[in-house]
């Protein structure tokens, strides 16, 4: 098949919708196994060769940020009517390897703790699964995505083995934070990176482009364009430019018939499997549900309980940061090497060291962990090409405001709530026509006073380190981390939840969704490794359902 | 601080052009004792022409400090490496330096070239390049921010020997590798 062959697959056992990493694993280990798997993506191929074009789009004001990837306009268009205003163009890319362009790359495991929510902190729900089911596909997904880490974070889940990649070294201002915390009784520890420390699976290690989120220009950093190619060698149909419309049912209303889907030039087609898995992300993945309504299903696809949409969460920014009386040396490098999980299971704790320590809280609290950032403070380069002058006086400008900077950022676990959705506008259409999604979202108590906590243990912190502080984001001022979570939450009741531990859709037979969309709480990690091991997780059920045994029986 | 063709090579290869015709005509021409002050010679086939050069040489010496020399052996390679790769850069800059020539022989009588720098400098302010937003298709002094001024102030500081200059060797935009970030003030670890 040509690339410019946008036609349906006459063979495939399984239509996947997405090419990003869930989807791109998912079609990868069908394919292994021996079957005829097509791939549907709404955005292009982005060729490697235009990434250091790419790069330089980053780095030059010229350009805006979304167009890196070429985000914007009528195919991506939403709104935004909850309390707080969310991004969305800013938070995905679509494209063969979807957000996973543009992703910084920090890989951790879920707490065990995160699977036991409501059981162990009062809040939230409880998974279906818990750790230990997923443990092995956490060690798959590690070996597929490359990671590099050290075992020596005392607050992660039990392991099984030690990451494929060795860890990268630790920053220089990474030591300056440690030697501060560990002052104040504060744990800190390595961060997991999906970018290669030494080559990996044919890719490049780390040159040091520093521009890592959006582009990484040398391959080190993964992105499932990546896996894309590999299923492609195993003789997966990748069909990109192809946005699904809707998904059809047939004379059996309890199973997906079809996908139908557009071509550039405004063309239709039908693409029939024996099995469907949705891998569009925690947006379009609910969104195509809800535009699948049909006589037989009139509130949405595979929405009997209602709850498609609902219980969207992120994880939420909170921030502090200024400048030391000595040099920092920020911004080599574009990823972060030390973080802290010392609070994530006991958010209230308090921690007791030789300069002090963190006080305790008794407020209810949500999971966070703590960052310590590579890239604090200006880029000189960026800070050259937008200021207002030139010569001797731009070099003392750029002498001036760069070296001393440091900075601490942190993640919050955001409850999910069902107001908290993505739904349909239907004042507004795509460039297909479709009514667009619309992101309602806010923030809640609970979200509100654990981002005030991370403030506060940023503050001990940053002043035993002797910052001067200048800049704090809290709940006043706080952001998504642009993980889109929740959407089609996994659960063992249908009225209750979409989809069922094996992540096959309680109402339709052949129709499994492998992405965040399913996380039923969120944690305070980043999502992307979960993601991965569902997805493989995924794989498997997808298999065994096409067996001839499970065939015969549906 | 002395910029060499050398320092050409490593931001043509921070921007991924290391197999065009300029880049490695530069790569093999590579001797540590060449003037480095020369002007190179251009090859019959060469994408941009010795005028559109020298007006960036010229726009360079206002830009960049004024310590900085070998203006001409890095302005050169690094521009020609990169028009031969990008036709749109190419073409962009190739209007954008006409633009400039033009300004100042309407404005002042004169070539840009031949101002010396304290008057190429009153030129781009007068036209407002100082505070222009850098837009490719925009207006001339934008389009003067973007293809004159901010590639070579990007040229500059995207490379080890700019980013040097401020205090960081391995500044965004160049592959620099992963340990000056590990090191301290001095190369201390």
């Amino acid at each position: 098949m040509s690339a410019t062959d946008r036609t349906p697959s006459a063979e495939a056992d399984v239509c996947v919708v997405g090419a990003g990493p869930a989807g791109a694993l998912v079609a990868r280990e069908l394919a292994r196994e021996g079957h005829e798997v097509v791939v549907l993506e709404a955005g292009p191929r982005f060729e490697d060769a235009d990434r250091e074009a790419r790069m330089e789009r980053t780095i030059r004001p010229a350009y805006a940020p979304d167009s890196v990837w070429k985000m914007g306009g009528p195919r991506d268009a939403y709104r935004s009517t909850g309390d707080r205003h969310y991004p969305l163009n800013a938070a995905r890319v679509k494209g063969v390897g979807g957000s996973t362009l543009h992703w910084q790359g920090m890989v951790m495991r879920l707490h065990e703790s995160d699977f036991r929510r409501a059981s162990e902190s009062g809040y939230g729900v409880d998974w279906p699964l818990s750790y230990e089911d997923l443990r092995p596909y956490y060690a798959r997904a590690e070996r597929a995505l490359g990671v590099a880490g050290a075992s020596d974070n005392p607050f992660a889940p039990p392991r099984e083995e030690p990451h494929p990649l060795p860890a990268f070294e630790p920053s220089y201002s990474d030591a300056l934070f440690a030697e501060a915390c560990e002052r104040v009784g504060v744990t800190t520890h390595s961060v997991p990176n999906a970018r290669n420390s030494e080559p990996y699976d044919g890719r490049s290690p780390c040159v040091g482009y520093g521009t890592c989120k959006p582009v990484c220009p040398s391959g080190a950093k993964y992105d499932a364009s990546h896996t894309v190619r590999q299923a492609e060698a195993l003789g997966v149909e990748v069909i990109d430019r192809a946005p699904v419309q809707r998904l059809e049912t047939g004379s059996d209303p309890g199973r997906v018939e079809a996908a139908v889907y557009a071509t550039p030039d405004g063309t239709e087609h039908r693409q029939t499997a024996r099995e469907f898995v949705l891998a569009a992300g925690g947006v379009e993945i609910p969104r195509l549900l809800l535009l699948s309504a049909s006589p037989d299903h009139p509130d949405g696809l595979a929405n009997r309980s209602g709850a498609v949409g609902r219980y969207f969460h992120d994880h939420l920014f909170a921030g502090m940061g200024g400048t030391l009386d000595r040099r920092t040396r920020q911004n080599h490098v574009g990823f972060l090497t030390s973080e802290s999980h010392a609070f994530y299971d006991e958010p209230g704790r308090s921690t007791t060291g030789t300069a002090g320590g963190v006080p305790a809280s008794d407020a209810a609290l949500s999971a966070f962990k703590l960052e310590f950032l590579n890239y604090a403070g200006p880029s000189p380069v960026e800070m050259a090409l937008s200021a207002d002058d030139w010569g001797d006086s731009l070099l003392a400008s750029l002498r001036g405001a760069y070296g001393t900077h440091v900075g601490m950022g942190g993640l919050v676990e955001q409850p999910p709530r069902a107001a908290n959705r993505i739904a349909l506008d239907r004042s507004t259409t795509d460039d297909h026509g479709n009514p667009v999604p619309d992101v309602q979202w806010s923030l809640d108590g609970r979200t509100r006073r654990t981002l005030e906590r991370v403030n506060e243990v940023q503050a001990v912190v940053l002043e035993e380190l002797g910052v001067d502080v200048d800049w704090r984001v809290g709940p006043e001022n706080t952001g998504p981390a642009f993980h889109h979570m929740g959407t089609t939450r996994m659960g063992t009741d249908p009225d209750e939840s979409v989809v069922r531990p094996d992540l096959r859709t309680h109402d339709v037979g052949n129709l499994r969704v492998a992405s965040s969309a399913v996380f039923p709480t969120g944690g305070a990690t980043n999502p992307t490794l979960t993601i991965a091991a569902l997805a493989l997780k995924c794989a498997d059920h997808v298999a065994a359902a096409l067996e001839p045994s499970a065939s015969a029986t549906g | 601080m002395r910029l060499s063709r050398r320092d050409a090579l490593a931001a043509l290869t921070g921007a991924g052009i290391v197999s065009g015709g300029a880049a490695a005509t530069l790569a093999r021409d590579q001797s540590p004792d060449a003037n480095p002050d020369r002007v190179p010679e251009l090859d019959a086939d060469t994408v941009l022409d010795e005028e559109t050069l020298a007006t960036l040489v010229a726009a360079a010496e206002v830009v960049f400090p004024s310590d900085v020399s070998g203006i001409t052996a890095f302005v050169y390679p690094y521009v020609t490496g990169k028009a031969g790769e990008r036709p749109a850069f190419r073409d962009g800059v190739d209007a954008a330096t006409t633009t400039l020539e033009t300004y100042a022989d309407l404005w002042r009588d004169a070539s840009f070239t031949a101002l010396g720098p304290a008057g190429r400098d009153g030129l781009l302010r007068e036209m407002g390049v100082h505070t222009a937003d850098p837009v490719p298709d925009g207006t001339h002094p934008e389009r003067v921010r973007f293809y004159v001024v901010n590639e070579l102030l990007y040229a500059l500081y995207a490379s080890p020997t700019g980013g040097d200059l401020v205090g960081i060797e391995n500044p965004q935009g160049h592959p620099g590798g992963t340990v000056s970030y590990t090191q301290g003030p001095g190369g201390r670890r």
